[in-house]
C-alpha cells in the first residue's frame, strides 16, 4: 500500500466508526486532495463531512478549534508546512492553549496534518520544515510518519486522541510503498528500531530515515561497525527510554534531520542526550542537518542545502575516524 | 488604440504564448522542474495590464512569466531562471515562481497565496510618502481574495488613500476548486465595493484591459486612494504542470479556449505584419531556450550568498 493510501484508509475507518469525525482544507473534497490523501472521501462521506475550504489557513485551524468546542472531531489538512505558518496564531494561541487556560474544561480533539520538506525544486516558499517550532509548543502532540504502517496507525491514533495533534508527513513519502498490517500493535509514541546495531545510534524521522538507511551499508563497511537506526515517530513527547537503551549499548549518537541546523529539532535530542546520557557516550554527538539557508531552486544547490545519503555517509565516516572507530 | 501600440501589445502576447509553450516543452524534457504555472489563455490580461502601467511598481504571484516579459525583463533571463541557471533573473535561486527585477520595478513572483498583497500596500505607502509620480499595482487570483490579509489590505489602502491598483485575475479556479464552492458569489469586485471604486473588464480582451488599467492608473495618480479591477479570465492549462485539469469538462474547456485573447487581436492587424511579429516572437523564444541550455549553473560556493546583503549592510544600518 502507498503511504497516501494508508492515510486514506485511516481516514476512511475513522470516519466510518465515528460520525463526529470531519475533515476540512483546501481542495480536500471535490478535487480529492492535492496529494490525493483524501481521495474519494467526498463521495463516500459527503460535502458536509469533507469540507472544501477557501484559501484561508488561519480560518481552517480556527474553525477546527470551534468545531471541536462544538463537539466534532476535526482533521484539518494544510497543503504544506509553509502555509501552516499562516495558521500559527490559531495553532499556538488557541489550539494549544485553550485546554490549559480553561482549567481543562475545553477539550480539543483536533488533528492538523500537513507535509513538509524538500520535494524537488519547489524553492524557498514551498520547501521548509517546521517541526522544531511546533515541538517547542506546550500543549501540542507532534507525530510524524515515515512509513505507510506509521502513517496508517499514527493518523488513526491521532484522530482518537482527545488532545491537539500536529501530524507531519513528508512531500516525498506519499508514493512510498510498504506493508500495512491494520491488526498490528503499533504505538506512534514509541520510537522504532528500524535496524538494530551495536556501535552507533543513528536517530532521525520522516524521510531522513530512508536516507540514513541508504547510507548505512557504506558507513558499516568503511568503519567496520554496526549501526542502530532509530525512527523517533513522535517528536513531542519523545520516547527517551528507547534512546537511552540504545545509547547505553552503542555509546555514540548521530542525529540526522532535514530542517535548518540552528535551532533545528535535533538540537533537542542532542541536548537531552548530553544531559541524561553523558556517561554512556564515548564520543561527542554528531548532528547532520540542513544548512542555515532558505532552500534554493537550482537542483545542485538544493541538494547541497540538505542531507543526502551520500553526505550523511561521508560525514559519519569522517566523524567515526576522528573518534576512534 | 494606435497602430504601433497595438502591434507592441500583440507582439508581447505572442511572445508570452510562445514562451509558455517552450517552458511546457522543456518542463516535459526535464530541463525545468518544480512547480510551473502557465499563463496560457491569460496573456492578453497580463500583457495589457503591464503595458498600461509601464512606470509603476508591480507585485504579483507565481503565474508571472508573461507579466515579467511585458515589463521588459528579457526572455533570456526569465528562461534561464526557469532552467535554474546563474544567468537567470534571480540567479537560479528563485525559479519559475520567483522572478524579481527591481530595475524593472518587478517584485516577484510570490508563492504564498495573498502574502504579497500587504507588501504592495507598504510600497504604495512609500510612494505616497515620497510624493512619487508612480503608484503600485498588485496582481492576484480569485482564490487569494479569501485570505484575511486581502481584506486587511483593502481596508488599509483605502483608509490611507494609497496609490494602489488591486488587479484580480478571476479565472474562477483556485487549483481544482471552483470559486462558487467556497464563496457565496463569483464576482470578486463585490468584495472591494465597500472600500473603493471598482471596475470590471473582460480579461480575454487585451484592448479593453489596456483601457481599464489606464483609467485606473489615472485615478490613483489623482490621490483619491486605491481602485480595484476585476478581470474575468480563463486559463487554458491545468493549475500547474502537476495538475491534470480533470475538474473541468471538455465543454467548459471549449468555451474557455474560444476566447483566445491572441485570436481576438489578430484581425485588427495587417496579416503580413501579424505573421512577421509571430515569426519574430518564435525566434526570440528559440534564442532564449538555446541560451538557457548552454548557460552556466550557479557555483556551489555561492549557496549561502544573499541570505543577507553583502558588503556589510549591518554596518550601514548602525
Ligand atoms: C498560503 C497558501 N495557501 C495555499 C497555497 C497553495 N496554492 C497555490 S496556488 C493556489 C490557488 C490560487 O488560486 P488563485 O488565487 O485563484 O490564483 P490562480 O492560480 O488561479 O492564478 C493554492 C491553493 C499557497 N501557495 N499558499
Ligand atoms: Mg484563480
Amino acid at each position: 500500500m502507498l503511504y497516501r493510501e494508508a492515510l486514506n484508509l485511516a481516514y476512511h475507518e475513522a470516519m466510518t466508526a465515528d460520525e463526529s469525525v470531519v475533515t476540512l482544507g483546501e481542495d480536500v473534497g471535490f478535487y480529492g486532495g492535492s496529494y490525493r490523501v483524501t481521495e474519494k472521501l467526498y463521495e463516500q462521506f459527503g460535502a458536509h463531512r469533507v469540507i472544501d475550504t477557501p484559501i484561508s489557513e488561519q480560518s481552517i485551524v480556527g474553525n477546527a478549534v470551534g468545531m471541536a468546542i462544538g463537539g466534532l472531531r476535526p482533521v484539518a489538512e494544510i497543503m504544506t508546512a509553509n502555509f501552516a505558518l499562516l495558521a500559527f496564531d490559531q495553532i499556538i494561541n488557541h489550539m494549544a492553549k485553550l485546554p490549559y487556560m480553561s482549567n481543562g474544561k475545553v477539550q480539543l480533539p483536533i488533528v492538523v496534518r500537513f507535509p513538509q520538506g524538500v520535494s524537488k525544486q519547489l524553492a524557498a516558499q514551498h520547501s521548509e520544515s517546521y517541526e522544531q517550532m511546533l515541538a517547542a509548543v506546550p500543549g501540542l502532540i507532534v507525530l510524524t510518519a515515515s512509513t505507510p504502517q506509521a502513517a496508517y496507525h499514527g493518523l488513526k491514533k491521532a484522530i482518537e486522541l482527545d488532545d491537539p495533534v500536529i501530524f507531519i508527513e513528508h512531500e516525498l513519502l506519499y508514493n512510498k510503498k510498504g506493508e500495512v498490517d491494520t491488526q498490528a500493535r503499533f504505538d506512534p509514541f514509541k520510537a522504532q528500531i528500524v535496524k538494530p546495531g551495536n556501535n552507533i545510534t543513528l536517530v532521525s524521522y520522516l524521510k531522513m530515515v530512508d536516507d540514513v538507511m541508504t547510507a548505512v551499508p557504506e558507513i558499516e563497511q568503511q568503519l567496520g561497525v554496526s549501526c542502530e537506526v532509530i525512527d523517533l515517530n513522535s517528536l513531542n513527547p519523545i520516547d527517551t527510554d528507547t534512546l537511552k537503551t540504545s545509547l547505553s549499548k552503542t555509546g555514540r549518537l548521530v542525529m540526522v534531520e532535514e530542517d535548518h541546523k540552528t535551532g533545528g529539532y535535533g538540537a533537542q535530542i542532542v541536548s537531552w542526550a548530553s544531559e541524561h546520557c553523558f556517561y554512556e557516550l564515548d564520543a561527542p554527538p554528531l548532528r547532520i542537518a540542513g544548512l542555515d539557508t532558505p532552500i534554493p531552486y537550482n537542483r545542485t544547490l538544493e541538494l547541497a542545502s540538505i542531507p543526502t545519503p551520500d553526505s550523511i555517509a561521508q560525514q559519519i565516516i569522517q566523524w567515526g575516524k576522528q573518534n576512534g572507530l | 488604440m494606435e497602430k504601433l501600440q497595438l502591434e507592441t501589445l500583440y507582439y508581447t502576447m505572442v511572445l508570452g504564448r510562445q514562451f509558455e509553450l517552450a517552458a511546457k516543452e522543456h518542463y516535459m524534457q526535464g530541463h525545468i522542474s518544480g512547480f510551473l504555472h502557465l499563463d496560457i489563455g491569460q496573456e492578453g490580461l497580463s500583457v495589457a495590464a503591464m503595458q498600461a502601467f509601464a512606470h509603476g511598481d508591480v507585485f504579483t504571484t507565481y503565474r508571472e512569466h508573461v507579466m515579467a516579459l511585458a515589463r521588459g525583463i528579457s526572455a533570456k533571463s526569465i528562461m534561464d531562471e526557469l532552467f535554474g541557471k546563474a544567468t537567470g533573473v534571480s540567479g537560479g535561486r528563485g525559479g519559475s515562481m520567483h522572478l524579481f527585477d527591481p530595475s524593472h520595478f518587478f517584485y516577484g513572483g510570490d508563492a504564498i497565496v495573498g502574502g504579497h498583497i500587504p507588501n504592495a500596500v507598504g510600497c504604495a505607502y512609500a510612494r505616497k510618502l515620497q510624493k512619487a509620480d508612480n503608484g503600485v499595482m498588485v496582481v492576484f487570483g480569485d482564490g487569494a481574495t479569501n485570505q484575511g490579509v486581502f481584506y486587511e489590505s483593502l481596508n488599509n489602502a483605502a483608509a490611507q488613500k494609497l496609490p494602489l491598483i488591486f488587479l484580480c485575475e478571476n479565472n474562477e479556479y483556485a487549483i481544482g476548486t471552483h470559486i462558487g464552492r467556497v464563496c457565496p458569489f463569483t464576482e470578486m469586485a463585490k468584495k472591494a465595493e465597500p472600500f473603493m471604486p471598482t471596475l470590471s473588464v473582460d480579461g480575454m480582451d487585451a484592448v479593453a484591459v489596456y483601457e481599464t488599467v489606464t483609467e485606473a492608473n489615472d485615478f490613483i495618480q489623482k490621490g483619491h486612494g486605491p481602485i480595484f479591477i476585476e478581470a474575468h479570465t480563463c486559463r487554458f492549462e491545468g493549475h500547474s504542470m502537476s495538475d491534470a485539469n480533470r475538474y473541468r469538462s471538455p465543454q467548459e474547456m471549449d468555451i474557455c479556449k474560444d476566447q483566445d485573447p491572441i485570436e481576438k487581436i489578430k484581425p485588427l492587424l495587417d496579416s503580413q505584419v501579424e505573421a512577421n511579429l509571430t515569426e519574430k516572437a518564435k525566434q526570440e523564444v528559440a534564442e532564449a531556450v538555446e541560451f538557457a541550455l548552454k548557460a552556466p549553473e550557479p557555483e556551489l560556493s555561492t549557496l549561502t550568498d544573499h541570505i543577507f546583503c553583502q558588503g556589510g549592510c549591518h554596518h550601514a544600518l548602525s
